[in-house]
């Protein structure tokens, strides 16, 4: 918590992003707001169509054009407002400043350039590189991701590897310009745990030894236990609740979050124990529910929740654990 | 458990794939196993490790390349037409992809009675019945679903509708591959819950493919780990989590990452962390060239799968532990 004083590299205030579409305004995002440091790492979790994704893309200013991004909508990076830069100097921005990786590497990867070409395009893009050099470094970045034999390496194509060794060389291609920050949506969805182990490791060393600022987006809490110092949890397009990692996992406040938690079978576990269900279907954003979002598939939920919505706030003890709950679950009760 | 009848025995199951130039994919090679009547028995491992060749294999789609596959005693590998269709209904399965898996042009109600159909059930009437009945049971109102087509559901929903279809034949294996994988984690425990209701209701015997290891402890009473076409240790969920006895166990339970912040993962490590290719299988253990402990005996003699207590067996030559050792 050291770095708090400090400016954040990344400041994101009242995003939404809405969809126009045949059956009404979709809001995806609907007013979402958080502070990032460098070196640190936001976990970002929430069920599938909670608007996780979209929140990413409106950051890396990837839409598709169906998509409108609110007035309202602020995002500060390194001192640079960027909803007032053109295109032209956003793309500038995109590899050198800010990087992705996404749950399928091919979509990051070309498919007819060799793995060695695509990363020198940048280097010598971006960085100003001569390509001999280009490539040296691209085979620095293979070993420095944990590829054996990267001089053979940078000359094959993507899908002459499998599917965690693509991933490596998508991270290694994001991490060629060393940017601020990295924005990894469900980069590891697609694996093998152990592969899954590897790639997470990589990530955070990595981050570590440049001090980047990270966005790890997941749907999965075990990932985000052990990777993140802050984590948001998402629902219907909005922050229900956020809080330093640790903080979020003992003393969890939204009812959501608990319920999120308990939907996952543990191995702590003996075998065969009942999970608990989020009842219920997952809100319409077209007409998400009055009152909070989360009140028709709530078990505490009581006639105020369907009516008024609550804010996104913290208690006087302790200012960087917010939530949007009228009634939050208390554990020092639940533990008397 | 051992008081048990061993209701389907797979023996010595092998499937090969052609791979073109007379080259074989080795997807499963000498697997054998029991389901017990009444059990679940997990079935983990990683990416093209054969559990779904292993899995359709058990149902001859296709028939395997060699092996027995026993049902109530009678080995389905050496039935055909009829015959094969009569006992095979006995055995069902569902898959990872609930929406691809049923066909998009059909009512839901002609997609769950298609089965009934097949089999040659010509009582229109009692049909509906059933189809009714069985919506009812995985939790879908009848009324509002039979008429409508799989585009119109959810995820959870279109798995809640192959669910449904599986067990309208009253079959008495079910065979589900990664049922919950590409679900929602929210919708994950419902179908699981809907699972577990199911096997109860109508008495199944199961067999569940995941990769998830915490899904498959949680649902199984016994649970075996494949890798690279081959078993490697087959347990009690309890014994297998507690005390891992072979090093790829060991292994995939140690990077499993936990929901919580006080127990962060300390995966073991691996030798180079290149799988091996199923094309062209390392000699003796197949797991020999990611083992931490391989030694040159591992690269000549292959492990057979011995018992090293009751119940538990572990295909390697140097186990973590083994009975003489868990006895002190
Ligand atoms: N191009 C689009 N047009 C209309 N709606 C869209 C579009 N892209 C996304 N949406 C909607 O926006 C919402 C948020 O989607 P998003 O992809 O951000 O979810 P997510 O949290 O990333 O989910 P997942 O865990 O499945 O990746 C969803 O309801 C989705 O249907
Ligand atoms: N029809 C096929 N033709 C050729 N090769 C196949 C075929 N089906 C599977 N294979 C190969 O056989 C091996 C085992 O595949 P299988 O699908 O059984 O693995 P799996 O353990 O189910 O993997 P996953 O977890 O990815 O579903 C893999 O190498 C795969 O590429
Ligand atoms: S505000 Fe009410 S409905 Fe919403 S999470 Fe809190 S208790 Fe539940
Ligand atoms: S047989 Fe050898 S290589 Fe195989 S798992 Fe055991 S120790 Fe490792
Ligand atoms: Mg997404
Ligand atoms: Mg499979």
């Amino acid at each position: 918590m050291e770095a708090d004083s400090a400016e954040p590299l990344l400041s994101v205030e009242d995003l939404s992003t809405h969809f126009q579409t045949p059956r009404g305004l979709v809001r995806a995002v609907d007013g979402v707001s958080f502070e990032l440091q460098r070196g640190r790492t936001l976990g970002v979790v929430g069920e599938s169509g909670s608007g996780k994704s979209v929140m990413a893309r409106t950051l890396l200013g990837l839409l598709p054009s169906v998509a409108r991004v609110s007035d309202e909508t602020q995002i500060w990076f390194d001192r640079q407002d960027l909803r007032q830069l053109s295109g032209a100097d956003f793309r500038k921005l995109l590899g050198p400043e800010i990087a992705m990786v996404f749950q399928d590497p091919l979509t990051s990867l070309n498919p007819v350039m060799t793995v060695g070409a695509q990363i020198g395009e940048s280097l010598v893009h971006h960085l100003g590189m001569r390509k001999s050099e280009a490539r040296n470094r691209a085979i620095e970045l293979l070993a420095s991701v944990g590829i054996p034999l990267p001089e053979q390496r940078v000359g094959v194509y993507p899908h002459q590897l499998s599917g965690g060794m693509r991933q490596r060389v998508a991270i290694a291609m994001a991490l060629a310009c060393e940017p601020k920050l990295l924005i990894a949506d469900e980069p590891t969805t697609a694996l093998d745990v152990t592969v899954q182990a590897e790639i997470l490791d990589l990530l955070q060393r990595q981050q570590q030894e440049r001090h980047m600022a990270m966005i790890l987006i997941t749907h999965d809490l075990g990932v985000v236990a052990g990777r993140t110092d802050d984590v948001a949890v998402m629902y219907a397009g909005k922050i229900v609740e956020r809080a330093p990692t640790k903080e979020l996992f003992d003393n969890m406040r939204m009812p959501y979050t608990e319920a999120l938690m308990n939907s996952i079978p543990r191995l702590d576990d003996p075998p065969h124990t009942v999970i608990q269900a989020v009842g219920g279907r997952p809100p319409d954003l077209i007409d998400p529910p009055r009152g909070c979002r989360f009140s028709p598939r709530c078990r505490y939920a009581v006639d105020r929740c369907r009516t008024d919505p609550p804010e996104l706030s913290a208690t006087p003890d302790r200012a960087d654990h917010v939530f949007s709950c009228w009634y939050p679950i208390d554990r020092s009760e639940v533990a008397a | 458990m051992s008081a048990a009848e061993a209701l389907l025995e797979v023996d010595d199951l092998v499937v090969e794939y052609g791979a073109g130039g007379g080259r074989k994919v080795h997807a499963v090679s000498g697997v054998s196993f029991e389901l017990l009547r009444g059990e679940t028995l997990g079935l983990v491992g990683e990416s093209g490790c054969g559990k779904s060749s292993a899995g359709r294999a058990l149902m001859q789609l296709p028939r395997p390349t060699a092996g027995q596959v026993r049902l109530d005693g009678e080995d389905l590998t050496l039935l055909s037409g009829e015959d094969l269709r009569r006992r095979r209904s006995k055995i069902q399965m569902i898959f990872q992809d609930p929406i691809s898996s049923l066909n998009p042009r059909r009512r839901v109600r002609d997609i769950i009675a298609a089965p009934l159909l097949i089999a040659g059930d010509k009582d229109k009437q009692a049909r509906e019945m059933r189809v009714r009945e069985l919506l009812d049971a995985v939790g879908l109102d009848p009324d509002q679903a039979m008429d409508r087509r799989p585009h119109e559901f959810s995820g959870g929903q279109c798995q809640r509708i192959s669910i449904a279809r599986a067990l309208i034949l009253e079959p008495e294996v079910l065979i589900c591959d990664e049922p919950v994988s590409a679900l929602d984690v929210s919708v994950q425990a419902q179908i699981l819950n809907l699972l577990h209701e199911m096997k109860d209701r109508y008495g199944l015997t199961m067999l569940f493919i995941s990769h998830d290891l915490a899904v498959v402890k949680n649902v199984s009473d016994r649970v075996a780990v494949m890798y690279l076409g081959r078993m490697c240790e087959l347990a009690s969920s309890e014994a297998l989590y507690a005390r891992p006895a072979h090093p790829y166990t060991a292994a995939l339970l140690s990077a499993i990452p936990e929901p919580d912040p006080a127990k962060p993962p300390q995966p073991v490590a691996m030798t180079s962390g290149e799988l091996p290719s199923p094309l062209d299988p390392p000699s003796g253990c197949r797991f020999r060239t990611r083992c931490p402990h391989a030694q040159d005996r591992c690269a000549q003699e292959e492990p057979p799968l011995a018992e090293i207590e009751a119940g538990h067996y572990v295909a390697c030559h140097f186990p973590l532990w083994s009975g003489a050792a868990a006895a002190d």
